[in-house]
């Protein structure tokens, strides 16, 4: 771990922290549409569990960068381009099929991921991983079961449910790629490869889908590019929502 | 929507050692979601240390306006009761 | 026998004791009671909205969290009081189904709009201080399932009013905008939050006979006065002006004076003619309608699961 210096841990939590923010950012936005008021305060748990983990690792990220940087000032004041996030995250929260989708294959990822982050030999990234597993393991349970549910619900949750898998399916590769950085992090005991978590993942979502009765798409698309900052469309309009008041005042207390 | 979700009664036990309290209802398609939606719907401060959720048309209750005939033969026992018994002042916290 | 029962009801009531779901009561105690109950769980749901509105502009992260455990927690509150509502015999669907149809209210106040970030503090510090006065009283109301709602409710909102009243100290402690900003929120929302106390006592349909019933416990003008009451300290801490040239202390009545509400507003608002009516429930039916298909579906795979089991 010595080779490794904090500003390239700081690039790293960051990446964490905004795939967090942003879906937790999306999340929030279903507070009061939810289907039922049961539901609808079942979300806004998951996006606090989110918001939360945002700012677990964007602390952490201003205490490396040690450079007057806060947890507000990485997520207030950056652009597009030096967000890190995967794209999945962004994508705009669609109906609840949609939601619940991307939810179920972000929880099944985010579990995996965050039990090999456990094993840092960063200590606070493993303590933010040993949280996160513990609210990961309740979502992913509400998400596949809603997966199950929705899936084999009616013909036109159904319909819902496999468009919004298929359209989702192109932003999951992206997930098990890791850039060079990465690697050398991973290398170095700090960071999780995530192409080790792919089989597992694909096993899990193909048995759920089955039961399910949703079909995984085989059509051969993928986007990829939030790691280097090439993000969709979607990016800049949340950001303009989640920054505007630091914007439009720039520099206050709130 | 063509049938209405079941309800649920929900009994939530706020620490070991004291007995599950009703806390409320709610809304869901089986006990297990139910139990999901409890946990969210009533302990977001962790009120609990363990959850009970029962369908609440599962329930046998007593009338209570029957309450005459129903526990008016229970109530002429007051020795059963700690305050039927004068103690002295100095042992009286029994 | 129903004079009988009646009389039982009333001595039970003037005893302090509670009402409990299957005490007999009279027709008009219950429709009464899911009248007021119904109207509080709509408010509380309604309410969701105007805060709802700022969850993705909060300006920093904590804020965020806070707006949204808080809007999360009036959507709990809903919910123990529709939860409190059916323990009389009535299904929230039909609840829901009188909201949509205009046949059920709730509190006027949510139907003005949250323009600017210190609307929520506003909000938080005035119309949950509103609230928490009236629920404070309504802990002792005479029908067991609603009062112990409340307890609850009173016990979760106590931190919403204070984080309000703490956006809008840091605001008024802040720059000449921030301040600007804070001052306008109070002057926008301070006359509503006093409408919500409904009627003056002399006017009020329902006041007499829930006094009687022991459903409110204290009267619409007695609990606004004991809201101009606090506030007015509460403003004056953090340099903020009461929107009301007539606000004085009187020192014979041991209360402050204050001027008229704007009665014609009040009724305007409360026909469905305020800013925002249409516009909240078109959003809470559209929350509804858009579900309708989730709650279809669910319905549907409990009964490919039940068929499933039988089966085997």
């Amino acid at each position: 771990m010595s080779e490794i210096s904090s500003e390239q841990i700081k690039e790293y939590v960051l990446r964490l922290a905004d795939d967090a923010v942003v879906q937790g950012h999306r999340l929030s936005e279903w507070c009061s549409h939810g289907p039922f008021l049961e539901e609808d305060l079942a979300l806004t748990n998951v996006a606090l569990d989110f918001i939360g983990r945002a700012r677990m690792f964007y602390a952490y990220a201003a205490k490396l960068a040690d450079d007057g940087s806060t947890e507000d000032s990485f997520a207030y004041t950056r652009d597009c381009r030096e967000f890190t996030n995967l794209l999945i995250h962004e994508l705009p929260r669609g109906d609840f099929a949609f939601t619940c989708v991307r939810q179920y294959l972000v929880d099944e990822y985010s579990l995996r991921f965050m039990e090999e982050l456990c094993n840092s030999e960063d200590p606070t990234l493993a303590a933010i991983a040993a949280k996160a597993i513990k609210e990961s393991r309740y979502h992913l349970r509400r998400s596949r079961d809603w997966m199950l549910r929705l899936g084999d619900g009616t013909a036109e949750s159904n319909r819902r449910m496999q468009e919004a898998l298929n359209e989702l399916w192109g932003y999951t590769h992206e997930l098990f790629e890791a850039d060079r950085f990465e690697l050398s992090l991973a290398n170095a005991g700090v960071a999780v490869d995530p192409s080790l978590l792919r089989n597992e993942w694909l096993t899990a979502v193909s048995t759920t889908c089955e039961e399910a009765t949703l079909s995984l798409p085989t059509e051969n698309w993928s986007v990829r590019g939030g790691r280097e900052g090439i993000h969709t469309e979607h990016l800049g309009h949340l950001l303009s929502d989640l920054q505007f008041l630091q914007r439009a005042y720039p520099g206050l207390e709130w | 929507m063509s049938e209405a979700m079941k309800l649920f009664e929900v009994f939530i036990r706020s620490k070991r050692g004291l007995d599950h309290k009703h806390v409320g209802s709610l809304h869901a398609e089986d006990a297990a979601q139910a139990l999901e939606y409890a946990r969210d719907v009533y302990t977001r401060r962790s009120e609990g240390v363990s959850i009970w959720v029962v369908e609440s048309s599962m329930i046998t209750a007593s009338q209570e306006d029957d309450c005459e005939s129903f526990y008016d033969p229970l109530d002429d026992k007051p020795y059963r009761h700690a305050t039927h018994y004068q103690l002295p002042e100095a042992v009286n916290n029994m | 026998m129903s004079e009988q029962h009646e009389q039982i009801f009333q001595n039970r009531i003037d005893a302090e004791e509670k009402i409990e779901p299957k005490d007999w009561m009279p027709e008009a105690y219950r429709r009464n009671l899911i009248r007021q109950i119904s109207q509080h769980a709509h408010s509380e749901v309604i309410g969701m909205q105007p805060e709802g509105n700022w969850i993705t502009r909060a300006p920093t992260l904590h804020r965020k969290a806070i707006l949204l455990a808080k809007v999360q927690d009036e959507g709990g509150h809903g919910l123990y009081l529709y939860s409190a509502a059916e323990t009389l015999g009535i299904s929230r669907e039909e609840l829901i189904d009188a909201l949509h149809e205009g046949r059920a209210k709730y509190a006027s106040i949510f139907n003005y709009p949250a323009i600017t970030w210190a609307d929520i503090g506003a909000i938080g510090w005035l119309v949950d201080g509103a609230a928490i006065v009236n629920q404070v009283s309504l802990q002792r109301t005479s029908y067991g399932p609603y009062a112990r709602g409340m307890v609850r409710i009173c016990k979760e909102e106590s931190f919403h009013q204070r984080q309000g009243y703490h956006i809008m100290m840091t605001l008024a402690r802040g720059s000449a905008d921030q301040k600007h900003m804070a001052q306008d929120a109070l002057n926008r929302f301070w006359w509503p939050a006093l409408m919500m106390f409904g009627p003056h006592d002399s006017e009020s349909a329902h006041s007499a006979q829930s006094m009687k019933w022991k459903v409110k416990r204290q009267t619409n003008d007695e609990l606004r006065q004991k809201f101009v009451d606090q506030s007015v300290a509460q403003a004056e801490e953090i340099g903020l002006t009461i929107p009301d040239p007539d606000l004085i202390w009187n020192e014979k009545r041991g209360h402050y004076d204050f001027g008229e509400i704007d009665w014609d507003e009040f009724a305007q608002v409360i026909a469905g003619n305020g800013p925002c009516n249409r516009q909240r429930l078109t959003h809470h039916r559209r929350a509804h309608e858009d579900g309708a298909w989730v709650r279809e579906a669910m319905v549907s795979y409990q009964k490919k699961v039940q068929q499933r089991r039988e089966a085997a």
